[in-house]
Order: structure tokens, then C-alpha cells, then sequence
């Protein structure tokens, strides 16, 4: 443990120590005070007739890890692509530490990607698919040899400098990668998918570690995924692209309870939604009637509603069951929402059990279920009548 | 396991447990068996005669006959190779044509071998096509039509001269410039489709990657694209270079007289002189020759394996 975290120290300290080793990487006129590290301004990109990316701005700042989540072909890896230099924007520009890097070629950006598929150099060993880039900056070679052991020991890869890529395995190929792309000590580190390949139990473990390392290093580090978990796992703040426009940019927390759309609440974990119309509005509360399931109650969100037509979103873990209702089971409160039906259909996943309850308008609402003590004394079975209620403040109101 | 696919499993099981020794049958039948024949002329004496070379001995005569016949034999045909220089020095000239067109062949298609492994997936099979297309016309009338082209008056010469690039016509035909054309031209294909067959197999990715490093793209090449496809360099250069030593059609058609490669030389040993223990030698001392070139490269390739 001692020996883990005088590393810890040494990291930090030696990137302060020895700034000119990598003249790329040297920052160039030093931001000013309120400009973030990276600004995207606008930026646009079409490929043929398809805009793959939409006028996309946003500002990452210096130190943040930063997710850009979405489906595949929302445009997130031409983002990221044009961050690196791979494609050039049409419109816009793109400010690295207030300079215009949008049509700076790959091999002279600050800027260092891991790639999807690693694309680690077959023919190199581990060593010199490390030191590859190092050596391009013209480090002597002494140094390179004391960067590549620090990378090396870095992400855990100790012993295994003489290997080609392909006698690794799928994690430690993967760390290769990592330390490769991190070797250059880049003012920005794109991550393209970096976990993909990995199966569940070491994905997990990975995005810990990257959390970890991205913290000790105190690096900006821009991700692109699909997976909203991993997403939210790893990043202090998550952008949301859809159809090559970045719908919301927000924290972990924010996104999943305050969506901006229907869309994002769709994408963004398991939701329950009920389209309807809004009747009366009094004392915060609006009373939303469904065709589903009747008149709903909900909190007046922070955003005033404008329109008419509007859906309700409740998440799955926020609809509790109970056999009688809230009010005949003594946790009554005049404004709950109270929805009766059968239970359909039941998923044990072992932390919690998901119910899936056919209300009597035909319509489902899904209901999760923390598994807090061994034996089920909260679990019902199929076909089983029950009450699904939610609390008006557990309820979003979102416009169609 | 139905009725019908055992009986189909007893048939076959058989013959497919021996297919295995189709090649070697192969081998033996067709090239071994021949090679000792021609390996035999080589060490036997010109004769004035049917068959022109002293006659193969009778197994019938026993064993007399054949310890005779074997006391027959001399490496007289070698000697002669090695001390007339023409045939050393014609084996040289078709080392030097083969490297000299190998290399040009290897810059020439290259680029075009990169080019077209970088096409879009849909042109692919197009530009694939327009390298093959050649091969749908003899290749006789291909360099005949080369003939057409470099002669005197022909289209080449017509169009120097109306481009005022030329006064008089330019002397193409029978010139090793013509040669080194003809040969290029014909074995073109057969280099760029090995290149092109590993350069469409590297992942753009690891070319992003090397730029991505800071590699210019000077660097992303001699670093990254070249190293990796070396397999499909000496396939090219062996499918180019092993052939054109023993090349004869085409520096007979298109080159002058004043020197010649080692396949004219067979050709004049074996029908004009009609000695064919001489032309057996040259043909066993020309096979020697590019044997080593296969085994260097089939070493080569071992050792990629097995770095595995």
C-alpha cells in the first residue's frame, strides 16, 4: 500500500518537473483565466448528404473526465475524430488552450487518442509501441527508456516489454493502448470505445482504474461510448448525442433525474412514460391526465411547461408496489399517484427484481425492487393484483 | 445420425484419408520424374542421333548395362557452362533484367497497390478488375502489340513526332528499353496483387494511430506501412523475379540480338544447336539458381510464424 502510493505521488510530480521533455505537448500561450482547456465552437460535419455532426459547442475544462454518450451513428466518434485530426471540420472551430487547432494535421496536435481496436503495431514489442511515439518527439533515448518503465509500471504491465502485441491478452493489450496514447503526456486523451472488447467483470474494473489514473494524473480525458453505465461510471460530466447533436451536456446525476427530453429519458437507464395532456396547475403541483393512466400528479419542474401536450416520465425504482395501496398501508399522502393492475411478469437479477404491471387500462408500468433482505418478504408473484405508486416529486414532466 | 450419411461416410472416408498424398503424387509425377530425365540428358554426350544424345541404357540388358551406362555419364555439359563465357554471362544478364524489372516493377506498383487497397470498398472490385483485364488476351498478342507500338511508324513514334517532343522517329524496337518495357508491362499484375492483398488487410487504424504519435507521414510509412506488408513485397518480388530469369518470349520479341538471357540460350542450345545435354545443364544450373531465392524466402516466412 505504501509503496502504491508514494507512485501516486510521483506520477503528478514529474510531469511539473520536467515540462520541456515533450516540446508537442508543451502548452502554448497560456489560456486565459476563464477559458476552458478545450472549446468546441459550432462545429459541423457532413459526410455526402448525412450530417454527422450538427453544430455541436461545448467546453471541456482542464482536469475534467468527460463522456460523450450515444447510440452508434450519432456522430460521438466523428467528434472525437475531429478532435485528433482525423477529419476536419466544415464549420466551426476547435480552441485547444485558445488556439484554433481545426485544421492542425494529427501528427502536430497536443492531443493523444486510444483507439477502439487498440491498433497497437503488430510488428513492434511492447517497449517500442510505447516509446513509438516519444521517439517521434526527438526524446533522447535515456529518457525514452525511463518514460516507457514509467508507463509501464503505471498501468501494470510490468515484464511484459518484450512481448509483441498479439502474445497478449485482450486486457493487456488494452493497457498497452492506455500507456501508449498516455506516453506523450497529452493535454487532452481521447478515448474511442477503450473497454468495448473487454468482457463484464474486467470492464468494470478498468473503468475503475481509469477514474483512478486520470485523477493521479490530473489529465483532461474525453470518452466516447455507448454504454450509459460506463458512462456514468466514469465521467464527472456526460454530453448526450443523438442524430449528430449534442442534446444535453450535465453531471451522472442531473441526466438520469432531469432529462431534457423524452429521447435522452428513453436512452439514459429504463423509464416509464404516459403521454397526456396538462389540466390544472395549482400550489406546484400539475395535474397531467393520461390515456393510460388517468390523471397523474406531478411537481411543477424548475423549467415552467409551456405546452399542452406532455409526457410523464417516472423511473422504474421511484414506482413502489404495495398490496392495498399507500393510504391502507398507512404511508397516505393525498396527492400520490396510485395506478391498480396484475403483475405479468417478474425478473429476479438478484440485487433487485423488476415487475412488469399490466394496469387495467392495458397499458405496463415496470417497477424495480431493491432485494434488501434475503428472504422476500416484499415479493409477489405472477398474476398477482397490486398498487403502483409514485410520489409527485419522483415524477418528470417532459414536452412531446 | 441418419442411414444415408454413414453410407456417405463409408465412401468417402476412405479416398479422403488419402487425398492428403495428392500433392506429392503431384510433385513426383510431374516434376521429380522429369527432373531426373533432364538431370540425365545433362550428364550424357551429344550424339548424332534420335533421340540426339547417347541412348538412355535397357533395364533389360541388366545390371551390366546399367553400371555402364552410369560410368557413361560426365559433367562435361557443367564444365563447358563455366568456362564458355556466354552462357555465364547470359546467366548474369538475366539476373540483372530480373532485379532491374523487380525493382521497377516494386515502385511502379506499389503506389498502386496502396491506392487501390485505400479506394472506397465499392470501387475495389473495379480497379481489381482492370489489373486482371489484360490477362483475358493471350499474351503473345499483348507483346505483338508492343511490336505494333515501338515500331518505326508506329503509334508511340506518331505521337513523339506530333507532339514535337522528337524530330526523327526514335529507334524503340530492339533496344533493352523496349525489354525492360514489355516485362514491366506483363508481369505488373502479378506484383500488385499480392501488395494489394496485404495492404487491404492492415487496419487503417494502425496508420492513425502512428499519425496520431506524431509519425509524419513520411515516418507512418517507412515505420508502420511498409514493415507490415514485407509478405506481400516477397510474394510480389518472387512471383516477378523467379519468372523473369527464365523470361524468353519477351527479350527475344522486343530486346536486340547482341546479348542474350539465359532462356534464349536454352532455346538456341535445345533447337538450333539440338544439344540437348548442354540445354539440360543449363536448365538444372538455372533451377539451382532460383531454388536459393525460395528457400530465403520460405525461411523468412518460418521465422514471421514463428514469432507468433
Amino acid at each position: 500500500m505504501a509503496e502504491e502510493a508514494r507512485k501516486d505521488e510521483v506520477a503528478p510530480t514529474s510531469l511539473k518537473t520536467e515540462p520541456q521533455a515533450l516540446p508537442v505537448t508543451e502548452p502554448g500561450p497560456l489560456p486565459q483565466a476563464n477559458m476552458p482547456l478545450l472549446r468546441i465552437e459550432g462545429v459541423a460535419k457532413k459526410f455526402g448528404s448525412f450530417r454527422a455532426v450538427d453544430h455541436v459547442s461545448l467546453d471541456v475544462a482542464a482536469g475534467e473526465f468527460f463522456a460523450l454518450l450515444g447510440p452508434s451513428g450519432c456522430g460521438k466518434t466523428t467528434l472525437l475524430r475531429m478532435l485528433a485530426g482525423f477529419e476536419t471540420p466544415d464549420e466551426g472551430r476547435i480552441l485547444l488552450g485558445g488556439n484554433d487547432i481545426a485544421q492542425v494535421l494529427p501528427h502536430e496536435r497536443p492531443v493523444n487518442m486510444m483507439f477502439q481496436n487498440y491498433a497497437l503495431f503488430p510488428h513492434l514489442s511492447v517497449h517500442d509501441n510505447i516509446a513509438f511515439g516519444l521517439r517521434r518527439a526527438g526524446m533522447a533515448a535515456t529518457e525514452i527508456n525511463t518514460r516507457v518503465a514509467e508507463m509501464v509500471a503505471l498501468v501494470k504491465l510490468d515484464g511484459l516489454e518484450k512481448r509483441k502485441p498479439d502474445q497478449l491478452s485482450g486486457g493487456q493489450r488494452q493497457r498497452v493502448a492506455l500507456a501508449r496514447s498516455l506516453a506523450r503526456r497529452p493535454q487532452v486523451l481521447l478515448l474511442d470505445e477503450p473497454l468495448a472488447a473487454l468482457d463484464k467483470k474486467l470492464r468494470e474494473s478498468t473503468q475503475l482504474e481509469l477514474m483512478e489514473l486520470q485523477r493521479r494524473l490530473g489529465m483532461t480525458f474525453i470518452i466516447v461510448t455507448h454504454d450509459q453505465e460506463e458512462a456514468m461510471t466514469v465521467a464527472s460530466r456526460i454530453g448526450v448525442m443523438h442524430a449528430g447533436q449534442l442534446d444535453q451536456v450535465a453531471t451522472p446525476r442531473e441526466l438520469y433525474e432531469a432529462p431534457a427530453s423524452r429521447w435522452i429519458a428513453g436512452f439514459v437507464g429504463e423509464v416509464n412514460l404516459f403521454d397526456g395532456e396538462v389540466r390544472t396547475r395549482e400550489h406546484n403541483r400539475i395535474v397531467v391526465s393520461t390515456r393510460d393512466a388517468g390523471a397523474i400528479t406531478v411537481a411543477e419542474p424548475r423549467n415552467p411547461v409551456t405546452k399542452i401536450n406532455v409526457s410523464v416520465a417516472v423511473r422504474p425504482e421511484k414506482v413502489k408496489l404495495s398490496r392495498r395501496g399507500p393510504v391502507a398501508d398507512g404511508l397516505g399522502n393525498g396527492s400520490i399517484n396510485r395506478l391498480e393492475g396484475v403483475i405479468t411478469d417478474v425478473s429476479y437479477l438478484g440485487g433487485l427484481t423488476v415487475y412488469k404491471v399490466r394496469l387495467d387500462s392495458g397499458a405496463f408500468v415496470r417497477s424495480s425492487v431493491a432485494n434488501t433482505a434475503r428472504i422476500g418478504v416484499n415479493a409477489y408473484s405472477l398474476s398477482q393484483r397490486v398498487v403502483a405508486w409514485f410520489a409527485p416529486d419522483d415524477c418528470l414532466v417532459l414536452e412531446q | 445420425m441418419s442411414a444415408r450419411r454413414i453410407l456417405a461416410r463409408q465412401i468417402f472416408a476412405g479416398p479422403a484419408r488419402y487425398a492428403s498424398i495428392a500433392p506429392y503424387v503431384w510433385m513426383v509425377l510431374f516434376f521429380l520424374v522429369p527432373f531426373a530425365f533432364v538431370l540425365k540428358i545433362s550428364l550424357s554426350q551429344t550424339a548424332i542421333a534420335q533421340p540426339p544424345y547417347t541412348p538412355v541404357f535397357d533395364v533389360a540388358d541388366g545390371w551390366a548395362a546399367i553400371k555402364h551406362a552410369f560410368g557413361a555419364l560426365s559433367i562435361d555439359n557443367f564444365r563447358l557452362l563455366v568456362s564458355d563465357d556466354l552462357y555465364v554471362l547470359s546467366y548474369l544478364r538475366s539476373l540483372v533484367v530480373a532485379l532491374v524489372s523487380t525493382a521497377i516493377l516494386l515502385l511502379i506498383g506499389y503506389p498502386i497497390a496502396y491506392g487501390m487497397a485505400r479506394l472506397p470498398k465499392r470501387w475495389q472490385p473495379i480497379a481489381m478488375m482492370l489489373v486482371i483485364v489484360p490477362f483475358w488476351t493471350s499474351f503473345l498478342i499483348r507483346i505483338y502489340a508492343w511490336i505494333n507500338i515501338l515500331q518505326h511508324d508506329g503509334l508511340l513514334n506518331q505521337i513523339l513526332l506530333a507532339l514535337h517532343l522528337v524530330a526523327q522517329p526514335v529507334v524503340w524496337l530492339s533496344t533493352d528499353s523496349a525489354m525492360y518495357l514489355g516485362i514491366v508491362y506483363s508481369y505488373l499484375p502479378f506484383m500488385i496483387l499480392p501488395l494489394y492483398a496485404t495492404l487491404v488487410k492492415m487496419e487503417p487504424a494502425l496508420e492513425e494511430a502512428a499519425a496520431d504519435l506524431g509519425a509524419s507521414p513520411l515516418h507512418v510509412f517507412w515505420l508502420i506501412t511498409f514493415p507490415l506488408s514485407l509478405p506481400g513485397v516477397g510474394a510480389g518480388v518472387l512471383l516477378c523475379f523467379i519468372p523473369i530469369v527464365g523470361e524468353f518470349v519477351i527479350p527475344d520479341l522486343l530486346a536486340g540480338s547482341n546479348s542474350l538471357m539465359i532462356g534464349q540460350t536454352l532455346w538456341l542450345e535445345f533447337f538450333t544447336n539440338k544439344d540437348w545435354p548442354v540445354a539440360s545443364a543449363t536448365a538444372i544450373v538455372l533451377l539451382v539458381l532460383l531454388i536459393a531465392p525460395l528457400l530465403l524466402y520460405d525461411r523468412l516466412q518460418r521465422r514471421q510464424l514463428e514469432q507468433r
